[in-house]
């Protein structure tokens, strides 16, 4: 770890007017950017502890959810209104790694977590979303719990997250602030950007910029949605493959459709072409099945992860079955 | 009075539990600085110039010790497996992650962050970093298990037994690496006065500690004070002394103070051995009446550069000895690689050998249509076969029997794929279990009051399995005093000599030496009277060890539960039921058995060490990313002590413990997801896209 400047502001403004600065990063529960720090994959000359100015605010109401970007994981996973009309957001936080590490974790936080990809994070190894340009060992390596979706030549790492999965699935759309700028809304799914020849830049925040809440409409398929998540152990680790699904259907029919799917994208991964496969089909079990083997189209395996394409689709299939029974 | 088998409570449970029991990184040594290791980012080559002015400027530095600059070594050796690098003495690298600097200063922030200011520049070379792919430069080991046997053996002919047998295998079986990764990382604080050197470390072994220590600075063992009361987990990597322990020393000396050295969890990956990877070549045969015939198995495994040492995983030892077979041969060969060297992790040998092994007595058992409990029944070996020896005890037919009762093996459908609960497969596997009871000399001391209180010290390690608690018990129940009575001291190289905390043997060795040096005292004080009377007392194995074989064993009863579309494998059930002597502390046994229940689970489903093939460097070194079990992964588990009261073995009939219940786990859960499936997985981990059909 290198030495770092700690400011600890009380107010959001301050916060963002020191975030501001260069070489300075926002930190919440600190259990990504802490293990980052200490591995020098993160050396920044300022943190900016978010931990002082509040923003932890849970609301539910007839307009929809407004997750705060400090609220815990573990809080928002409990509550009651999130857990009758999204439940789905509730299944992935329950899924995502430890009751520590979510009594600790925060929202904004876990949507920024970065990748898990064994060679991002040892400074040993060349990796271009560390250092550009540097060259991307992982492609022809250990690649099993890599990217089959959204890749490029410089990078395959995936998105780590189960949130935003489910956020991906409901449409939910995040508040951003920066020092001197009106807040400003983004579409989770415009958020994050593939890697490209540019996998350094994970996401449209400007230098500066916070998530500072996370906004959820409501709907008839958000209260009937479902999370499956796929991995070697039973708790506390990440998804080999993930399915979030929401569904509102009326007699027997697809009338809103929500699939997305995580571990296989370089960012949470929307699934339309299952969606319009569905959208005012009868939902039975050949509609679902046949819809489901629409699941990751234009996947570009890299040898040790082929499975996954087989296996996103059956995780599809699965929680499509799920949520529609 | 007779508290052994009891289940007596850890007579250091509150100090653990209110954190007062020190570790070696805890104690609190005056005029302390910190040490940090610098590791290699390249697999093989040498250090062609280190830039260390960034760092050498940074605040609070004290030192940075390279290959240019660090002290020369007397490298005279004298542990039990030679580590002959990496100790800063050249220039070359062997392997990713090998330690090419220390850097030493104030505070362990400051070193950190030195170390990583530490610029190298290498003359690469190409790495060879699949074993896999050099099995054809295989050699033999020239010290197989210490040079008391050679690597390969042979009784009758199966070659030929083979070749005209109703049914066969013929099959190939793969573990790979896998790091003990114990609770404690390890740890050193090194302290020079003068020409002698006080070492607290983790350590399996303060004596071998203390002999190697002294050998590499040219100064007599007993100028050498290795203390460490206390290790958390050990599984093997503590049982040699790291380059970490006297790279710790070696920094103390430079700076003139006293050095902590404490590994980071990644630095564990290269810093104190691994499993080996294993490719195993098995060919079993046997007639139409399910009688073994013919059994080959030819093993290899990884091995780093031979100049750095040696270790041969000896997968082969359980196919020698386990089945009344006529026709045996057994082969171990070592493939030369860039890896940082091998060693002793819990079971070795058997863990990775019986895998193969019960996973191709298992797959003969499917060929033959015969229950795989039955066909290991009908080739039970009453007598040893391999040596024609009697064993000094084995009660493995009572385990199968009692082991099957409580799983209910009886109702086992052994059809794959015939066992389910709606869209989940049900697999039931079974597997032998076995390790040698070894035991070595020991010496004890006792200093017996007329109030019936006893002070009992040796030389010996508790790694947290329990043997402060058990030799209290053993001298209680020797002197007919309360386990209160007993003060038991160990982990201080100045106390009576004990072997290496391996090989499940500390019960077998210390136990008898500290039962005679309490039975001396007592005498002492009966004879002479007398306030106080001490002992001091060697003891060491006699004839039964050539007279007899002597093994632990047990059965293996698993069910696993594979969902059919999805193929995640969960284990649902387990019943172990074992032979390891006499019990010592119930408490204690239940908590090995498990423990070992749960490693082998690890085994089955979870543990691997990857590497990258371009480099040789490891990819998971952290436990976010290597996988061990947690609670969710670990079902209701219920073990069974079959009853033995033999006292052949050794004067306590402890059988040994820690090593037993991780062997044939692996193989019993491949077995169960065979059963569950119909996929016969012949490697471990036995992950989700084995089971995706």
């Amino acid at each position: 770890m290198q030495a770092f400047h700690l400011a600890q502001p009380t107010m959001l403004l301050d916060a963002l007017a020191i975030g501001n600065a260069a070489d300075t990063k926002f930190i919440a529960g600190g259990t990504d950017l802490m293990q980052l720090l200490k591995d020098n994959v993160e050396t920044p000359a300022q943190l900016v502890d978010l931990e002082g100015v509040g923003l932890s605010q849970i609301r539910a109401d007839a307009s929809g959810l407004r997750l705060e970007a400090m609220a815990r994981m573990s809080d928002v996973a409990a509550h009651l209104d999130v857990r009758a009309q999204w439940p789905v957001i509730a299944q992935a936080l329950e899924a995502s790694a430890s009751p520590q590490v979510r009594n600790m974790g925060t929202i904004g936080g876990n949507l920024l977590q970065r990748t898990r990809c064994g060679y991002f994070r040892d400074t040993g190894f060349n990796c271009n979303k560390r250092e550009p340009g540097s060259g991307c060992p992982a492609i022809a390596g250990e690649n099993r719990m890599l990217a089959i979706l959204g890749g490029s030549d410089h990078c395959i790492a995936t998105h780590a997250s189960d949130l935003a999965v489910a956020l991906t699935a409901l449409d939910a759309v995040l508040e951003l602030r920066r020092a001197g700028d009106a807040p400003r809304q983004v579409p989770i799914t415009e958020f994050y950007r593939l890697p490209g020849t540019t996998p350094q830049i994970e996401t449209v925040l400007r230098p500066g910029e916070m998530i500072t809440a996370v906004i959820v409409p409501p709907s008839a398929a958000a209260r009937n949605s479902h999370y499956l998540k796929l991995r070697d152990r039973a708790s506390f680790e990440f998804a080999l493959v993930s399915a979030a699904v929401a569904l509102d259907v009326r007699d027997g029919t697809g009338r809103d459709i929500r699939v997305a799917a995580g571990g296989v994208g370089t960012r949470p991964w929307r699934l339309p072409e299952v969606e319009a496969a569905l959208r005012g089909k009868k939902l039975n079990d050949d509609a679902l099945r046949e819809a489901s083997s629409r699941a990751g189209e234009g996947a570009r395996p890299a040898g040790q992860n082929a499975f996954k394409q087989i296996l996103l689709r059956r995780a599809v299939l699965r929680t499509l079955q799920t949520a529609s029974a | 009075m007779a508290s052994i088998g009891q289940g007596v409570d850890r007579v250091d449970g509150r100090l653990k539990v209110t954190g007062r029991a020190r570790y070696a990184a805890e104690f609190p040594i005056s005029d302390l600085v910190h040490a940090v290791l610098v590791q290699s980012t390249i697999g093989a080559g040498t250090i062609a110039a280190v830039d260390m002015g960034a760092a050498q400027a940074m605040p609070g530095v004290l030192a940075i010790i390279t290959p240019d600059n660090a002290p020369k070594l007397a490298m005279k050796g004298g542990a039990q497996q030679a580590v002959r690098a990496p100790l800063l003495q050249d220039n070359a690298v062997h392997f990713n992650g090998q330690h090419v600097a220390v850097v030493v200063a104030q505070t362990l922030v400051q070193a950190n962050a030195a170390a990583s200011q530490v610029r190298i520049r290498y003359r690469r070379d190409e790495p060879v970093t699949s074993m896999d792919a050099a099995l054809a430069q295989a050699y033999p080991p020239k010290n197989f298990r210490n040079g008391e046997r050679p690597p390969d053996s042979r009784r009758g002919d199966p070659d030929t037994a083979f070749d005209g047998a109703a049914a066969k295998v013929d099959v190939t079986y793969i573990t790979p690496i896998e790091h003990h990764n114990p609770m404690e990382p390890h740890a050193t604080i090194a302290r020079w006065d003068g020409d002698r050197l006080t070492v607290w470390t983790a350590t399996q072994g303060i004596s071998g500690a203390q002999q190697s220590l002294a050998g590499l600075f040219g100064i007599a063992p007993q100028d050498v004070h290795i203390v460490c009361p206390f290790v958390g987990g050990g599984f093997g990597c503590k049982g040699n002394t790291w380059p970490p322990a006297t790279l710790a020393a070696m920094a103390a000396k430079v700076v003139g103070r006293p050095v902590k050295l404490a590994v980071t969890r990644a630095q564990m990956f290269t810093s104190n051995g691994y499993r080996p990877r294993t490719v195993q070549k098995l060919r079993f045969a046997a007639d139409d009446q399910g009688r073994l015939v013919s059994m080959r198995h030819d093993g290899f495994s990884q091995m780093s550069q031979p100049v750095l040492g040696e270790f041969s995983e000896p997968v082969g030892l359980a196919t020698e000895m386990l089945y009344a077979c006529p026709n045996v041969a057994v082969s171990h060969r070592l493939v030369a690689t860039n890896a940082s060297l091998p060693t002793y992790m819990r079971a070795p040998g058997l863990a990775s050998g019986n895998f193969a092994l019960e996973s191709a007595i298992d797959e003969l058992a499917v060929a033959l249509k015969m229950d795989p409990l039955e066909f290991r029944l009908r080739n039970y070996a009453e007598q040893e076969p391999h040596q024609n020896k009697p064993f000094a005890s084995k009660a493995l037919r009572a385990c199968y029997q009692q082991g099957a009762e409580a799983f209910g093996w009886s109702r086992r459908s052994a059809e794959p794929r015939s066992m389910r609960d709606g869209s989940v497969l049900i697999g039931w596997g079974m597997a032998t279990s076995t390790y040698p009871t070894h035991r070595m000399p020991a010496s004890a001391y006792v200093r017996l009051g007329a109030d019936n209180s006893a002070l009992v010290r040796v030389g010996t390690q508790d790694l947290g399995t329990g043997t402060y608690t058990v030799m209290s018990q053993i001298a209680a129940n020797t002197l007919g005093v309360p386990v209160e009575r007993i003060r038991f001291e160990l982990g201080d190289s100045a106390f009576p000599h004990a072997p290496v905390s391996g090989g499940s043997m500390t019960v077998a060795s210390v136990g008898p030496a500290v039962k005679a040096a309490c039975e001396a005292a007592r005498a002492k004080l009966q004879r002479d009277g007398g306030e106080v009377a001490e002992a001091s007392v060697d003891v060491k194995p006699g004839e039964e060890e050539h007279r007899y074989a002597m093994h632990a064993f047990g059965a293996q009863f698993v069910e696993v539960r594979v969902d059919a579309e999805l193929g995640e494998i969960r284990v649902s059930r387990f019943v172990g039921a074992f032979d390891a002597g006499r019990v010592m502390n119930a408490k204690t046994a239940r908590s090995q058995l498990i423990g070992g229940i749960v490693y082998g689970l690890g085994m089955a489903l979870l543990e691997e060490t990857h590497v990258d093939g371009e480099t040789g460097r490891i990819v998971n070194a952290n436990i976010a990313e290597y996988l061990v079990p947690v609670n969710a992964d670990v079902p209701d588990i219920q073990t069974i002590i079959v009853p033995n009261d033999e006292l052949v073995s050794n004067p306590l009939g402890a059988k040994g413990i820690g090593e037993l219940p991780m062997v044939g786990v692996a193989a019993a859960v491949a077995n169960a997801v065979y059963n569950a499936t119909g996929v016969r997985v012949r490697k471990v981990p036995i992950r989700i896209e084995d089971v995706l059909v």
